[in-house]
């Protein structure tokens, strides 16, 4: 495992710690799908990149080697492949419309082969502080994951953090959630369908990993309830024989308002999938495109097999039983708590991304940290379509960002404070999507890469 | 232009799979020099690299590669295929290769790379007789080859005689063999070589080379250095040859001179 010994000397000093001065180097936190599509395009923009990565692999989240990867043995890609690759580098033709995990992490292994990106990375090495250091630059701090050996500080041009934010459990609280004699995990520990075999399960959360797991807790489990605490719209994985995401494009490229294409859907749902309320799923308190769409063909079907039983939010935890929203009783023997991450930045101090009482990062275009020009954040979206592609886009613009800040400092100024410094916040999306803690950062794909085009248009070409 | 990031007809239109001709030379040792995918123009399938260019390139040390476009050559159909399908196909072959590759296209192949410049970082680029299309394009073609070029204005196979494709130098039969093989690209694709979109801005800012032969038939000289302006050149020329530079009497010249412009620096 490479150590940090062989970059330069230190020169310079923090708090009595000496600090490695890496000169005009650019900083990136993380190798999953944001960290390698930083790596590779800064490179590509002519800067030379250190990249810490925790782990002993990159892939990030599908790397299922990985403790914290929220992949599960079954996972396949929600989004189809021409909204999931980089758009320059495609998914071979040969691959199904929904690659398998497995087959998401041999792509990005590649990826990072193809543009040779691994000789930048340090990895089995963790950030543990990002501080602000004269003349706009970082001082990273980092050690060997698992904390032995000593930290090492290293001063670089810019920090590009790429740390993912599928890792951290949000775990709900529930009044007797203690006292509770079965089994109760986050879904991040949901690894494969032997966990579910024999067992009478409550799946709770209506997200994607929530429905997953209903569907193959239907097809395990001795018994399957599935608590959601607001009825959703459930997209099949084709419409008309095409991918839905595809159709939902095609319907996208005619520029119709947000109300026709939402009526529009509301249509295709009916005659597709038709109409919930009959399996006894609730009818949804919302309209779509206004909470994080689920995509799965099964859901439907188990709910009308039998095999999954819809039921309303959890009320409270008793010994051996759960207390429902309807005041029904259920007797589960393992709960699974799919309710979601939480975005962590425990390396940098919250006033850094503009981080206030609402603990959320106040960045331009999710991107962009308004008070220092030299610190950005790629990956931090949900979309209505795949991320790969929108995380190479910001990445491209954090890439031009840097570059226009070194080639011509006076334009990159007047950019800087006209376009980002006082950038009104913007949700980048036309729908008015649900206020739970987990849509703050969901945006819809073309709203968002209008205005990054828009972005990159005027800090001008490479 | 700058880069189109919005970009519907690759999402919800992408272009179907096809089965594809690679053809393939590799060194006897790896010594680190990037691999380097071949496209031949319309008509031609790989083997018109794998006669004597794939060997020689691998026997300077690169890994080399020659695919054929749907529809040409050994790979699966394309009755239908665009200019869009044509470069997915090279961007597919690029994409699957170890490492960044360097593209060369030829003839029409070169219209098709430029295309697929704008959807690969390649690590660098070389055109050559480029056939970059336009009413010019037509206008020469009809000039020069007006029998092999009229029935292809009304949908028929544009015909490429042996003295515009080859010197004088290509023994007879041995030309005759080569045109015999030639086989056509579709008719969109045909009428698109005419009339086409301009191609978005290469991604990764590739050094991109244009060489060609003054004696052309299909291409004019002054083309060439239209074509290498465009990227801020001017073009490598070899005098007494024909269109098909891989495939004429001197094929040494032109790729010893690619070969050695990448191993100069241009991919470095
Ligand atoms: C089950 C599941 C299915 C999904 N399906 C899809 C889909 O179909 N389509 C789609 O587009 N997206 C999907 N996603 C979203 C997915 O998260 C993204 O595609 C993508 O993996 C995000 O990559 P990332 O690099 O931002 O984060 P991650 O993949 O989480 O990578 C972050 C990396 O940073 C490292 N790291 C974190 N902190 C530190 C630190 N302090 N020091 C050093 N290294 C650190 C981590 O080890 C990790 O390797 C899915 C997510 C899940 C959970
Ligand atoms: N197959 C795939 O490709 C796949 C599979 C899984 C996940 N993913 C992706 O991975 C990301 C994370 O998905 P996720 O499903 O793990 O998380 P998520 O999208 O955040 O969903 C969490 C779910 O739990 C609910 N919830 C949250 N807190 C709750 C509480 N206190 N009580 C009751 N319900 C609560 C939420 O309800 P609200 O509606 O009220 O917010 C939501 O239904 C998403 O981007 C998703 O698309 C993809």
């Amino acid at each position: 495992m490479p150590t940090s010994t062989d970059h330069d000397s230190a020169t310079l000093w923090r708090d009595g710690r000496p600090v490695y001065d890496r000169g005009e180097t650019v900083c990136v936190i993380g190798a999953g799908v944001s960290g390698l599509v930083a790596i590779k395009n800064l490179k590509e923009h002519g800067f030379g990149v250190d990249c810490y990565e925790r782990e002993t692999g990159v892939g990030g989240a599908w790397n299922w080697r990985h403790d914290r990867s929220p992949v599960y043995a079954s996972a396949h890609l929600i989004s189809s492949k021409p909204f999931t690759q980089f758009p320059d580098f495609p998914m071979p033709d040969d691959w199904p419309d929904y690659p398998h995990h497995s087959q998401v992490l041999a792509y990005l292994e590649r990826y990072a082969d193809h543009f040779d990106l691994r000789p930048h990375i340090w990895f089995g090495t963790e950030v543990v502080k990002v501080e602000p250091a004269d003349n706009q630059k970082w001082d990273v701090t980092t050690r060997s994951t698992g904390g032995y050996g000593g930290e090492r500080t290293h001063r670089y041009a810019a920090v590009v953090v790429a740390n993912g934010h599928n890792w951290a459990p949000s775990m709900p609280e529930y009044e007797g959630i203690d006292g509770f004699r079965g089994k109760i995990m986050h879904s991040s520990a949901y690894q494969d369908p032997a966990q579910l075999r024999g067992k009478r399960v409550l799946v709770v959360g209506g997200g994607n990993t929530g429905c997953d797991i209903a569907v193959e807790a239907a097809q395990q489990a001795a018994r399957c309830w599935h608590s959601t605490r607001r009825g959703y719209w459930y997209a099949p994985k084709y419409v008309l024989g095409r991918p839905a995401d595809q159709v939902n494009d095609a319907i996208l490229a005619l520029r119709l308002p947000l109300r026709l294409r939402q009526w529009l859907l509301h249509w295709t749902l009916r005659l597709t999938v038709g109409d919930l309320t009959r399996f006894g799923l609730r009818k949804p308190d919302h309209k779509i495109y206004e909470t994080h769409p689920i995509v799965n063909s099964q859901l439907v079907y188990h709910v009308g097999h039998g095999g999954i039983s819809p039921v309303p939010d959890v009320k409270r935890f008793r010994q051996y039983s759960v207390e429902l929203a309807d005041g029904t009783e259920i007797e589960p023997d393992l709960v699974v708590l799919a309710t979601g991450y939480q975005p962590r930045f425990e390396f940098l101090a919250p006033e850094l991304l503009g981080i206030g009482a609402d603990g959320r990062p106040k960045l331009h275009l999710h991107a962009f940290s308004r008070q220092h020009p030299t610190l950005s954040v790629v990956g931090l979206l949900e979309s209505d379509s795949g991320l790969p592609t929108l995380i190479h886009w910001q990445s491209v613009a954090v890439a031009r960002w840097l570059r226009l800040r070194e080639a011509a400092p006076q334009k990159a100024g007047e950019f800087w404070s006209s376009q980002v410094a006082k950038a009104p916040d913007r949700r980048w999306m036309s729908a008015n999507v649900k206020d739970t803690p987990r849509h703050w950062f969901e945006i819809a794909h073309v709203d968002y890469l209008r205005a990054l085009q828009k972005t990159l248009h005027e800090m001008g070409p490479a | 232009m700058s880069t189109r990031i919005i970009r519907f007809r690759d999402w919800a239109r992408p272009v179907p799979p096809a089965r594809r001709e690679v053809l393939s030379a590799t060194p006897e040792s790896d010594e680190g020099k990037p691999p380097v995918l071949f496209v031949p123009g319309f008509g031609h399938g790989a083997w018109a690299f794998a006669e004597y260019w794939l060997e020689h390139a691998a026997s300077r040390g690169f890994p080399a590669h020659a695919v054929s476009l749907r529809g040409h050559g050994g790979s699966g159909p394309g009755p239908k295929a665009t200019l869009r399908a044509y470069s997915h196909d090279v961007v597919q072959v690029a994409a699957s290769l170890p490492r960044q590759a360097v593209l060369v296209g030829q003839g029409a192949g070169a219209l098709v790379v430029e295309r697929a410049l704008a959807r690969y970082p390649a690590r660098a680029a070389v055109l050559a007789a480029p056939v970059l299309g336009g009413w010019a394009t037509l206008a020469t073609a009809l000039r020069r080859n007006p029998a092999g070029t009229l029935p292809a204005v009304f949908g028929g196979r544009l015909r490429m005689g042996r003295r515009q494709l080859f010197s004088r130098e290509v023994p007879e039969a041995t030309a005759k063999a080569y045109t015999a093989r030639l086989g056509r690209a579709s008719t969109r694709a045909q009428w698109q070589l005419i009339a086409h979109r301009a191609a978005e801005p290469p991604v990764g800012d590739p050094p991109v080379l244009v060489v060609g032969s003054p004696d052309d038939r299909v291409v004019p000289a002054s083309a060439l250095t239209k074509a290498a302006r465009r990227y801020g050149g001017a073009p490598l020329l070899f005098p007494g040859m024909g269109h098909d530079l891989m495939l004429d009497a001197r094929w040494r010249e032109p790729v010893d001179a690619i070969l050695d412009w990448l191993d100069k620096g241009a991919t470095m």
